[in-house]
């Protein structure tokens, strides 16, 4: 049933296979390109994929197995997965999953008789201001509504290609709402680096350390210091920007990337400079296929102005080179020692730690990672001095922070505000009237009541990697803790015992209490030994966050519960 | 010679430099409970029934490195009812039928359910459908009693040189692979002397021909303890293990 074009598979598997080489690290992009070729990943390719790489073939399966847009299954020539991310939800996702499972004549989960068409589901695709949104073939189609469902089905049953689908289904809006330092700041190709250069590296690492500039993904560790560790650390280096944001309600990175992409190149090529990686890598989530092209131009224009590749700058002997890699849809992949694994060719599995990338990162060398936010922070830094970031924000948190805002709010998009700022201040900014509550920093944050809302975004208040979820006041804060467990048993790796029984068996207990299938009180005894225990003995964050949205609203709001809460006694 | 000393509830630990908690623990005769760690594998973390407190901060004792004044606490009421909780999640997670299966007494699952006075799961059981493989002459792969330890492919990997086994899948999803090109064990090169059949901690790799060599009632764990046993094995394995370093 594939599509032949000529060749049969095997020879067309051997032409991807020459193409990349023999490097077991390409494991991801290759079978990303059988994927995309094929529609899944013929068993009877591994074979030949592994023999290649030198790997045996039940790792290459177990590589296939993990990532949610890999199969083994043929998937439709047209692969619809539909963002299950709460506010997608809200935003009337089932309906128009639905309406386009009984247009398509295709169940979701399913592949149609014909091939044509499969229809599923996915976790957040980072399009929560402009949902409900889908990936068709890994590409973003936002602002799904009964017209564009419609456009749709016709162009699925009329055979249209891809590549031949009106633009205006692919358009990202930026929305951005509020800009700030950062967003406002600009700089010429090439500018940060020169007035860097001209006061050695010394003087950047010490002008990071006095800006104060702390890590954006959340867990706010001190760049500059990372940045003098990791030029200490002994050996040959690299360089890795994390933009895997996954955390559901996040998309202010899709937006520096389009904006920022040489603030943010010209961030990494510091990195580089100060710990004399000479090779980069951008892991960009595979839900941001879209933004790649771009990417890759401007990259391309930075070799040709000579900021990338042999003496930058013309600096004899400073070499850097940065390359493009996507994530094939896992989550998990965010944690920083998980992207390692995905990048070397591995299942995405975090690592025991310490040690830390800084002395022990990709290929067991040390590794500078940042997210996407800081590496552009640090290169406004240098271009302007620490002073562009301690002269706002608090003392602990100096400068200011990209919010994803998204939900029950009259303008959903991205803010940039100081640090410091209330959450009363936030909602007021976005058109947030009197709202049930707020999540901030995703599924693994806070849930914030209105009790609440004089708490302030910084790192010794409520820290986040920037995701905002507006809730109102009709929303089911069940439903919504429903929903977070499931994405949370959906993106657990597996790995160890606590994240990978507890977080399924948390989102069973949530579905048995949303359905009056459990009675409060045991369901709660069962929630918190749980918790106590995906806590104190999971691997990574994942298991040891994935429990405090059932918390929070155990804590803050019981009556949630306990409203559920039936007389019918335990069904099992 | 033993330079340093870390302590385990109070009590004074001796440690070689490169030493796990774990494994100094082993040695000094203090059990830490495991499922995941194996004498002779490289340590693993991913059961996490060796999750300590080490200085306040829990952590698996098998991936954390022994260090001078280190103060582990490990047997108190709060860590054993953690890992009653683990154990009861791997319960519920599996198919384990205890009664029924010829690993009954052989088996670590079952001896730390004693251990930790386990009675029952309050968890609701899952009943995952897994494949069973029966192809290979020599030893049987039930995959419902499989914990995703990893126990046999490490050891098939570091011991026997080999590369048998694999996870595959995520999640709840997580299933053992065999390395073969039909995906069956009786196609790989599994044989029933590699240390890869024979190091499972449950039942779910099982040698053919031998589940009732020993009688009920005289297995390894029907009399003594799994502390005792387990003890016993991993000091002998770890101190063979140290000669064979020299």
């Amino acid at each position: 049933m594939e599509k032949a074009g000529g060749s049969s598979p095997e020879e067309q598997v051997t032409g991807i296979l020459r193409r990349h080489g023999t490097d077991p690290s390409l494991l991801l992009p290759i079978l990303q390109e059988v994927q995309k070729r094929f529609h899944r990943v013929p068993p009877r390719l591994e074979d030949a994929i592994a023999a290649h790489l030198s790997l045996p073939r039940s790792h290459v399966e177990g590589v296939v197995d993990f990532y949610h847009f890999l199969s083994h299954e043929r998937r439709g020539e047209y692969d619809i997965l539909l963002s299950n991310c709460i506010i997608d939800r809200f935003h009337g996702q089932q309906a128009i999953q639905q309406r386009l499972a009984r247009e398509l004549d295709t169940p979701p989960g399913r592949v149609r008789g014909d091939g044509r068409v499969s229809i599923g589901e996915t976790s957040c695709t980072g399009l929560c201001d402009q949902g409900p949104a889908a990936l068709v073939n890994g590409r973003a189609v936002p602002a799904l509504d009964e017209h564009r469902v419609t456009q749709m089905v016709s162009l699925v049953e009329s055979g249209v290609p891809l590549e031949r689908w009106p633009e205006a289904m692919f358009r990202v809006d930026d929305n951005v709402c509020q800009p700030g330092p950062l967003l406002k700041s600009g700089l010429t190709p090439g500018e940060a680096l020169n007035a860097a250069l001209g006061g050695g590296p010394e003087n950047l690492l010490q002008q990071l350390e006095q800006s104060g500039l702390r890590g954006r993904g959340g867990a706010g560790f001190p760049t500059g210091m990372k940045w003098r560790l990791c030029r200490e650390a002994a050996g040959e280096h690299y360089l890795i920007c994390n933009a895997d944001e996954g955390e559901p309600g996040t998309f202010k990175d899709r937006e520096l990337l389009r904006l920022h992409a040489h603030a943010l190149f010209e961030g990494m090529t510091l990195g580089a400079w100060i710990t004399g990686a000479e090779k980069g890598f951008l892991y960009l989530r595979g839900e941001y296929r879209f933004l790649r092209e771009a990417l890759e131009r401007i990259l391309d224009e930075r070799r040709d102005c000579g900021l990338l590749g042999e003496s930058i700058c013309g600096v004899n002997g400073f070499r850097f080179d940065i390359t493009i890699r996507m994530g094939a849809g896992a989550y998990i992949c965010g944690e920083e020692s998980a992207l390692l694994e995905s990048l070397e060719g591995n299942r995405p599995r975090p690592r025991n730690r310490p040690p830390y990338p800084i002395t022990s990162g990709f290929r067991g060398k040390p590794t500078l990672v940042n997210n996407v936010e800081t590496f552009v922070a640090a290169a406004f830094v240098a271009l302007y001095g620490s002073s562009w970031l301690t002269s706002i924000g608090t003392d602990a948190s100096p400068g200011s922070k990209l919010i994803s805002i998204s939900g029950d709010c009259a303008r959903p998009g991205i803010y940039e505000f100081p640090f410091g700022t209330s959450v009363e201040e936030i909602l007021e900014a976005c058109g947030a009237d009197s709202p049930m509550g707020v999540q901030v920093g995703g599924p693994s944050g806070s849930y914030i009541t209105p009790q609440e809302f004089h708490r302030r975004l910084a790192f010794e208040d409520l820290s986040t990697g920037g995701s905002f979820m507006v809730f109102g006041r009709e929303r089911d804060l069940l439903e919504i803790v429903e929903n977070f467990t499931a994405f949370f048993a959906h993106e657990s790796c597996g790995f160890c015992t606590p994240c990978r029984v507890g977080t399924a068996m948390q989102n069973r207990l949530l579905k048995r209490i949303r359905n009056g299938e459990e009675t409060g009180a045991e369901a709660l005894e069962l929630l918190r030994q749980l918790r106590e225990t995906m806590i104190g003995a999971s691997h990574c964050g994942l298991g040891k966050s994935a429990s405090n949205p059932v918390f929070d609203m155990l804590e803050k709001e019981p009556r949630v519960l306990s409203a559920r809460a039936t007389s019918r006694g335990r069904v099992r | 010679m033993n330079d340093q000393a870390f302590t385990i509830d109070d009590h004074p630990v001796p440690f070689r430099r490169g030493e796990s908690i774990m494994e100094a623990a082993l040695l000094a005769g203090i059990y830490i409970p495991h499922l995941c760690f194996h004498p002779l594998l490289e340590p693993h973390g991913s059961c996490r029934l060796c999750t300590v407190e080490v200085n306040g901060k829990p952590l698996p004792a098998c991936t954390t490195p022994a260090a001078a004044g280190l103060e582990v606490t490990n047997d108190t009421e709060a860590l054993n009812q953690q890992r009653r909780t683990l154990l009861q999640l791997l319960f519920a997670e599996g198919n384990h039928c205890c009664p029924s299966c010829e690993k009954s007494g052989h088996c670590e699952l079952q001896a730390m359910g004693y251990w930790l006075k386990m009675l029952d799961s309050p968890f609701p059981y899952l009943f995952p459908r897994r494949a069973l493989d029966a192809s290979h002459p020599a030893v049987l792969l039930d995959r419902d009693r499989c914990i995703f330890c990893e126990r046999c492919v490490r050891a098939s990997r570091e011991l026997d040189g080999k590369e048998v086994f694999a996870l595959a899948g995520r999640g709840l999803n997580t299933r053992l692979i065999v390395n073969s090109p039909s995906g069956r064990l009786g196609d790989s090169d599994l044989e029933a002397s590699d240390h890869a059949a024979r190091i499972c901690p449950t039942g779910a790799l099982l040698v053919r021909g031998e589940g009732f060599r020993t009688p009920i009632g005289k297995r390894p764990f029907d009399g003594k303890s799994l502390s005792e046993t387990c003890l016993q094995r991993a000091a002998a394995l770890l101190k063979e293990g140290k000669e064979s370093e020299r």
